[in-house]
C-alpha cells in the first residue's frame, strides 16, 4: 500500500517535472557531496555553483539567458554517475563535467553518442586530447601526462637538468585515476635515466602503512603522488612520520588543496604540489562574488569554502564553460544555445591573458586555445608549497610547460588504438 | 473472496506439483510476465529502463544465485562481488578475444567459468561452516579483486585498468555499447532473469534442492540419510556462481559499460547482495526479487522523491536515504526477521481467509 502511493507520487511529480518552457542554459553539475571523497567534491561543487550564481546575479545570465542549474549526488560512485547522466541527459544539459575518471570513462561513449559535451578539466581520459577521435570531451586546460611531465620537467630543473641514476616513486590511488600517469612516466623514465618505482594505493586510500614502508625500504630521491579524498592526508600524515622530506614529497593538483594538508599540522610544511590555476582570494572577482553571491546569501553549500583551491577550481571549471557558451553564442548567433552548439564554442575557445583581466582573473589561469586537434590547452602548470606556519599555499614557479610532442604522440597512439576498437573513422565534427 | 482456492481441484500428480498450485497465484504470474514481456517495451523511457529496471533486473539475478547458497544450502558467502567481477572480465575477455561469439553465449560461457572459480573457493566449506566460511569466500573476493587489478592480461594491458565493453548484437539489435537502446538492454535482461528464475525455481525443488536443504537445515544427518555433502555443497556453489556469474557478466556488459574490478566489484557489493537476500528472505526465489527491488529501486525512487519532488538540496537528500534505508531494513528485520518472503506469506494466508477471518 505504502509502495503504491510512493510510487503514485513519484509518477505525479516526473509528469510535472516535464519540459521546462521558459528559455534556459541548461548547466547539470554531477557532485559529490557524501561519501569517502566529499571532501574533494563540496569546495568544487560549491565553486562551479557560485561562479554561475553570480553570472545570473550579475549579467542577467549568457547574452540575456538565464542559467539553470541542476545538482545530482554521484558518491563518486560510477554506477551513481550513470543514473544522474540518464536523469539528465533528456534536459539538455550545455556541458557535463563529472570530476571522476571513472565517471568520465563510462560517460565518453554515451556523451558521444547522444551529443553532449563533456570538459574533464584536468582529470579523465588523456587522450582525449585527440579531437578527431573524441569530438565531445574536452580536457583543456591541462591533463594527467601535462602533469607528470611538469613534474618531471620541474624536478629536472632542480637537478641541474639531469635525473640519471635518481628513483622516483609514485604513489597513486588504485584506481582509473591514480594509474592514469604511468605510462608517462614510464616513457620519461627511459628518456631521462631515472628509476620509476609505481606504489598503488587500494581506494579509499586509508591504510598505506604497507606502502610507506616500502618508501622507508627503497628510499626513493622524490615521491610524486596521484591521489583523492581521504588518501592525500593520509600519506602525507605518513610521510611526516618516516621523516620523508616534505619537499621531495610532491603531489597531482587533485592532492594539492587545504583539506589535504591542514589535518596534518605542522608536519606537512613544505610539501608541494601542481597547481593548474591559482588560489586565495586577491582576484577582483571576489568583489563581485561577496556582492552578489555570498553577502546576498545565496551561496551553495554552508559557503565555507570560498577561496580554497579546489573551491577556484571549480569557479575555474565553470568560467571555462561560460566563455565557452559566450563563444557558441557569437558562431551562431543565437543566445538559446544547443548541446551542439556548445560543443562548437568549446572548439574554438580561446583564453587569452585580457580575457582572464577582464573577468577579474588575472594571471589565474594559463592563455590557451582549442582547436579540433588539440581539446588540450596548454598544458602548462605551476608547482605551489605549503606553507604550515602561514596555513597558506604559495606558487613557487612560474608556468611549466610539459613535454607536449611526446604527450601529443602517446596520445595520438591511444586515441587511434580506441578509434580501432569502437570503429571511429577520425575526423573534425566542423 | 479475492484469494480463493474453493473449487481449485487438482486431478494430476503434475498439477498438483506445480510451481503456482492457486489459480489466483498462476493468473498473476501470467499477468506479470505478459506486462513485462509485452507492455513494459512500449512504455518504458530510457530513464526507468536505465536507472531501475535494469539494475533491478540485474541484481535480482544476482540474489538468486546467493538465495541458492546461503538460503537454500546455509553456505555463508561474501565473496559474491568477485564472483560478479569473474563474470564481467571473463565476458570482457571472450568478447576482445572472439569479436564474432554471439553475446548471449558469451555471458553464459561466462556464468560457466564463474561456476568453476565459484567451486574452486567452495571446496573449504568441505571442512568449515558458518562464519568461518565467511570468512574464506571474504578472502575469495579480496584475491580475485587483487588478480584483476594486478594482472594487466584481465584488462587487456590497458594503461588505465579499466575493461569497456564493445557494442554487440543480438539479431541485429545492438543490446551492449553506448548504441544499445533502452528497450534491447531490458529485453536481454528480462530474458535472461526469467531463465535463470526459472532455473532456479526448478533446481531448488528437484533432488539437488531438497539435498541443498537437508544439508542446510543439519548436515550430519544428511550425511546419514544418505546426501553426499560433497556433491550437495560443491553444485550449491557451481549453481550459485553461474547466476552470479550472469549478473556480474551483464551488469558489465549490458548496464554499465566500462568497469574496474575494485570500484564496480568491491566488498560493498557482496554486502549489498547479501543484504538483499536476507532483507528479501531467506530460501525464496520471491524473496530475491523483493530484496533486489527494496535495495536497488527503493534508494532511486526516495531520490526521485526527495530531490526532484520536493526540492531538497542533493547532499542532505543523499545523507537522509541512507538513514531511510537503513531505518527500514531495522524496521523490516524486527518486524519480519524472516525477510519480505515471509511478510508476503501472512498477507497470502490473511487474504485467502478475507473477509471472514477466525
Amino acid at each position: 500500500m505504502k509502495m503504491t502511493r510512493l510510487a503514485a507520487a513519484i509518477a505525479a511529480t516526473m509528469i510535472a517535472a516535464g519540459p521546462t518552457l521558459a528559455e534556459t542554459l541548461h548547466f547539470p553539475s554531477l557532485s559529490y557531496r557524501t561519501g569517502p571523497f566529499a571532501a574533494g567534491g563540496i569546495p568544487f561543487a560549491d565553486g562551479y555553483s557560485d561562479y554561475l550564481t553570480l553570472i545570473n546575479e550579475r549579467d542577467g545570465g549568457i547574452g540575456g539567458v538565464p542559467i539553470r542549474q541542476t545538482e545530482c549526488e554521484t558518491a563518486y560512485n560510477t554506477e551513481r554517475g550513470v543514473e544522474c547522466y540518464q536523469s539528465i541527459r533528456g534536459d539538455s544539459p550545455l556541458v557535463l563535467q563529472p570530476l571522476s575518471t571513472g565517471i568520465t570513462y563510462q560517460l565518453i561513449p554515451r556523451t558521444m553518442e547522444d551529443g553532449i559535451p563533456m570538459h574533464t578539466m584536468g582529470y579523465g581520459r588523456t587522450s582525449a586530447v585527440n579531437g578527431e577521435v573524441f569530438n565531445w570531451t574536452f580536457n583543456y586546460p591541462a591533463n594527467y601526462w601535462d602533469g607528470a611531465s611538469v613534474i618531471i620537467n620541474y624536478l629536472l630543473d632542480e637537478n641541474d637538468g639531469s635525473l640519471e641514476g635518481k628513483k622516483i616513486a609514485l604513489l597513486y590511488h588504485n584506481s582509473a585515476y591514480g594509474r592514469e600517469p604511468i605510462p608517462t612516466l614510464t616513457r620519461l623514465a627511459e628518456r631521462h635515466g631515472y628509476e620509476l618505482l609505481t606504489i598503488g594505493v587500494d581506494s579509499p586510500g586509508q591504510e598505506q602503512g604497507s606502502q610507506w614502508l616500502q618508501i622507508r625500504r627503497e628510499r626513493p630521491d622524490y615521491v610524486v603522488m596521484w591521489g583523492w579524498g581521504v588518501m592525500n592526508p593520509t600519506a602525507i600524515q605518513e610521510a611526516a612520520n618516516i621523516r620523508f622530506p616534505m619537499e621531495n614529497f610532491i603531489g597531482v593538483w587533485w592532492s594539492g588543496s587545504q583539506q589535504d594538508v591542514l589535518p596534518v599540522g605542522a608536519g606537512a610544511h613544505g610539501y608541494k604540489a601542481l597547481a593548474m590555476h591559482g588560489t586565495g582570494m586577491d582576484y577582483p572577482i571576489y568583489e563581485d562574488m561577496q556582492r552578489y553571491v555570498i553577502d546576498a546569501g545565496k551561496y551553495a553549500g554552508t559557503g565555507d569554502e570560498v577561496g580554497t583551491v579546489l573551491y577556484s577550481r571549480g569557479m575555474y571549471a565553470a568560467m571555462l564553460a561560460v566563455e565557452a557558451a559566450k563563444k557558441a553564442q557569437e558562431i551562431h548567433g543565437v543566445a538559446a544555445i544547443t548541446p551542439a552548439m556548445m560543443r562548437d564554442g568549446m572548439a574554438n575557445l580561446e583564453i587569452t591573458e585580457e580575457l582572464m583581466a577582464e573577468l577579474g582573473l588575472p594571471n589565474f589561469g594559463p592563455a590557451f586555445s582549442v582547436a579540433c586537434e588539440n581539446h588540450g590547452g596548454s598544458g602548462a602548470a605551476m608547482i605551489q608549497q605549503w606553507d604550515a606556519n602561514a596555513g597558506e599555499w604559495n606558487l613557487i614557479t612560474d608556468w611549466i610547460e610539459p613535454d607536449r610532442e611526446l604527450i601529443m604522440e602517446m596520445a595520438m597512439e591511444d586515441s587511434l588504438a580506441y578509434a580501432a576498437e569502437n570503429n571511429i573513422e577520425p575526423a573534425c565534427l566542423n | 473472496m479475492l484469494y480463493r482456492e474453493a473449487g481449485d481441484f487438482k486431478t494430476s500428480y503434475v498439477a498438483d506439483s506445480q510451481t503456482f498450485p492457486i489459480r489466483f497465484d498462476r493468473y498473476g504470474y501470467y499477468f506479470i510476465l505478459g506486462f513485462a514481456f509485452l507492455v513494459m517495451p512500449l512504455i518504458i523511457n530510457d530513464y526507468w529502463a536505465n536507472s531501475i529496471v535494469v539494475p533491478f533486473l540485474i541484481y535480482a539475478i544476482a540474489a538468486l544465485g546467493l538465495n541458492i547458497l546461503i538460503g537454500y544450502c546455509g553456505q555463508l558467502s561474501l565473496g559474491t562481488g568477485g564472483f560478479m567481477a569473474v563474470g564481467a572480465y571473463a565476458s570482457y575477455k571472450l568478447m576482445t578475444a572472439f569479436p564474432d561469439f554471439n553475446i548471449v553465449f558469451v555471458i553464459i560461457t561466462a556464468g560457466l567459468i564463474t561456476a568453476a572459480v565459484g567451486v574452486l573457493f567452495g571446496l573449504p566449506s568441505l571442512r568449515i561452516k558458518g562464519f568461518y566460511l565467511a570468512v574464506a569466500t571474504l578472502a575469495a573476493q579480496f584475491f580475485l579483486i587483487w588478480l584483476f587489478t594486478r594482472t594487466a592480461w584481465f584488462y587487456n594491458y590497458s594503461p588505465t585498468g579499466m575493461i569497456s565493453a564493445p557494442t554487440r548484437e543480438v539479431f541485429g539489435v545492438p543490446v551492449t555499447g553506448p548504441r544499445a537502446s533502452a528497450v534491447s538492454m531490458y529485453m536481454i535482461c528480462l530474458c535472461f532473469l526469467v531463465v535463470t528464475a526459472w532455473l532456479a525455481r526448478n533446481l531448488t525443488r528437484g533432488t539437488i534442492g531438497r539435498q541443498w536443504m537437508a544439508i542446510r537445515d543439519m548436515d550430519i544427518a544428511a550425511e546419514i540419510i544418505g546426501v553426499n555433502p560433497l556433491m550437495a555443497k560443491l553444485t550449491a556453489f557451481a549453481a550459485s556462481s553461474f547466476l552470479v556469474g550472469i549478473s556480474g557478466a551483464l551488469l558489465f556488459t549490458v548496464y554499465l559499460g566500462a568497469a574496474e574490478a575494485g570500484e564496480a566489484f568491491g566488498i560493498d557489493k557482496s554486502f549489498l547482495v547479501l543484504f538483499m537476500v536476507i532483507i528479501g528472505g531467506l530460501g525464496s526465489i520471491f524473496g530475491a526479487f523483493a530484496g533486489a527491488f527494496f535495495l536497488i529501486v527503493g534508494p532511486v525512487l526516495l531520490k526521485l522523491l526527495l530531490v526532484n519532488g520536493l526540492g531538497w538540496p542533493t547532499d542532505l537528500a543523499a545523507h537522509l536515504e541512507i538513514m531511510i534505508i537503513g531505518a527500514l531494513i531495522l524496521v523490516f528485520l524486527i518486524l519480519e526477521p524472516h525477510g519480505i518472503a515471509a511478510l508476503w506469506r501472512t498477507i497470502k494466508e490473511k487474504l485467502r481467509l478475507w473477509p471472514f477471518p477466525y
